[in-house]
């Protein structure tokens, strides 16, 4: 027989002191079964209490990381603290977001617990230890179902909106001088930008995104200029980033980021099958294109017929 | 340096994939080299051209089929292959045992290279638990990797363009990302000379692995559809606009 969770542990991701958004979604997806929620923290432990008890976590957890940054940043240094913590706790569940850092985190967890997991869930369904992920480049949604003692679920960030179900929360501190020692060194790493002017894609609420009809990377400026104006992150087709038009990591797809944003406006971008893989669990679509063939078009809720150059200006003049 | 390359065959990104039953899919379309292992073989035949006298070794567990990707791996680069071979659907967690089981059997790895992902299960995770058993450190999502002796610096992609540089030990496994190497397609005569490198073929069974305590198990399969009715907005490009930041801000209300 399968158990089902009774303890769920939440890697909570925190950005300059305070608990990134998208973390409550994950919070009342967890909560969606009868298990108690344990909020599994990095840093920041003591003044996030309040928020994440409105969203049902009734335990947080300060995992002890020590304070020097190349320790405490270290991924698999932070996958032993959350194994620590699992062990300790007796947590049978563990939860935790698909987002860039996740992605280095989670299956870290999971290979340390020797734990199944399911990466990337659109959702789960904590009773019956099943997630919903997409595979097949997103042709296809699967539910997967996990056995054994502790099961690992990866959320993808925006899959699921907040509730508000307010618990009361109690702090446990897990001893600090737990075993820090990892074969991987972390040697450096860019500072996210605290003026908040990028917005990480795979987290954003709103994505601008361009394609062939760019036409060159300057003109990307007009994607930023947009997303700036609306808190937005900048994506790109395979294409805008083969032509070194921006990074690879802007790149939405089956090999970029796949993303599930409030919405995805895509300008100049036809829609290849590849693309749709990346954002096709968007909950809105406007497409920009002259092409009123585009399969972007065809796969819309909004679509406007005309010159990206044109619209995009006056958008960033009207907001 | 000895090498491993674990690869998957999986079907192509542009296949029309149908469902059977509500557990498979069917699977009479065509499969390649994983995209993300191509950019693995790539790099390991760069560290091979830079370490005289190593020897890459493609690895992968599927069935029979599967030997036509070790063949692509070796026209990439690979010297031989290993196929652990199955007809089950093997989850991650048997995946990464046979696997294990596989390369400690054939050989001593100094280190093991593989895609960050496979574009079919999309599971991320079977590197990581290859490294966790063969005591081995992992980086992933890699763009960068320098070897000098025993030490690996390693340049990873987080998003944004953000990067995190790691350095570590050999042997380690690193999963290639996108921005590690543009790889070269092979030849004609790469191809033709990938039809006579040796590919051991051995039985999941034969391996003797020992059944894991956890399982992932596909339970329902279904299309993803997305049905969106296109609405045209229309209007000079002024208007345009102000219908988009009248939805942005009244219907989908993610802008004040």
């Amino acid at each position: 027989m399968n158990q089902r969770m009774n303890k769920i542990g939440i890697i909570i991701e925190t950005e300059n002191g305070s608990v990134k958004e998208t973390n409550f979604g994950m919070i009342t997806l967890a909560n969606r079964g009868n298990a108690q929620l344990y909020a599994l923290m990095g840093e920041n432990a003591a003044s996030a209490g309040a928020s994440l008890a409105e969203y049902g976590i009734t335990t947080v957890v300060d995992l002890g990381l020590p304070e020097e940054a190349t320790v405490r940043l270290n991924p698999d240094v932070r996958a032993k603290a959350v194994v620590a913590a699992v062990n300790e706790l007796g947590l049978d569940g563990v939860f935790g977001l698909s987002s860039a850092e996740g992605k280095d985190l989670i299956p870290r967890v999971a290979a340390y617990l020797d734990a199944p997991l399911v990466m990337d869930c659109l959702d789960v369904d904590p009773e019956n230890k099943t997630g919903r992920t997409s595979q097949y480049s997103g042709k296809v949604v699967a539910d997967i179902q996990l056995t054994g003692d502790i099961a690992v679920f990866g959320i993808r960030p925006n899959a699921v909106k907040a509730e508000a179900a307010q618990a009361e929360a109690t702090m446990v501190s897990l001893a600090a001088g737990a075993d820090t020692s990892s074969a991987l060194s972390l040697v450096s790493w860019d500072e996210s930008s605290a003026d908040d002017s990028q917005v990480s894609l795979a987290e954003a609420d709103i994505i601008v995104a361009g394609g062939r009809g760019m036409k060159n990377g300057d003109n990307f400026s007009l994607l930023f200029d947009c997303a700036d104006k609306m808190k937005a992150a900048v994506g790109a087709s395979r294409v805008a980033v083969d032509e070194g038009w921006v990074p690879y990591a802007h790149q939405v797809g089956q090999t970029g980021e796949k993303v599930s944003p409030s919405v995805y406006i895509a300008c100049g971008i036809s829609g290849s099958i590849q693309h749709f893989a990346g954002m096709k669990t968007a909950k809105m679509i406007i497409a920009v294109n002259t092409d009123e063939n585009a399969a972007m078009v065809a796969n819309s809720d909004y679509y406007v017929l005309g010159d990206l150059f044109e619209i995009l200006p006056e958008i960033i003049k009207q907001i | 340096m000895q090498i491993y390359v674990c690869v998957k065959h999986v079907p192509d990104s542009a296949a029309n994939i149908h469902i059977l039953g509500k557990d498979q899919i069917d699977e009479n379309v065509a499969f390649l080299l994983n995209p993300y292992d191509e950019h693995a073989v790539s790099e390991a035949a760069s560290l091979k051209k830079a370490n005289a006298g190593s020897e890459i070794i493609a690895v992968t567990v599927g069935k029979a089929d599967a030997d036509k990707t070790l063949r692509s791996a070796m026209a990439m680069g690979a010297d031989r292959g290993l196929l652990v071979e199955t007809d089950a659907a093997c989850d991650s967690m048997t995946t990464a045992r046979a696997l294990v089981a596989a390369i400690k059997r054939d050989g001593t790895p100094d280190i093991i290279l593989t895609g960050k992902e496979s574009i079919d299960a999309e599971g991320m995770q079977t590197l990581f638990r290859v490294g966790a058993m063969m005591d081995m450190p992992v980086v992933t999502n890699a763009a960068g990797l320098t070897v000098d002796g025993a030490n690996a610096t390693v340049v990873c992609e987080l998003s944004g363009g953000n990067t995190r540089t790691f350095e570590t030990n050999l042997p380690c496994v690193i999963g290639a990302g996108r921005g590690l190497n543009t790889p070269a397609y092979p030849t004609f005569p790469d191809v033709v000379k990938a039809r006579k490198k040796p590919v051991e073929t051995i039985s999941l069974d034969s391996l003797g692995i020992d059944a894991p305590k956890g399982s992932a198990k596909i339970v329902g399969l279904a299309p993803l559809v997305q049905n969106r009715t296109p609405k045209e907005i229309t209007g000079t490009p002024a208007e345009q606009a102000a219908q988009i930041v009248n939805i942005l801000k009244n219907e989908a209300k993610v802008i004040s």
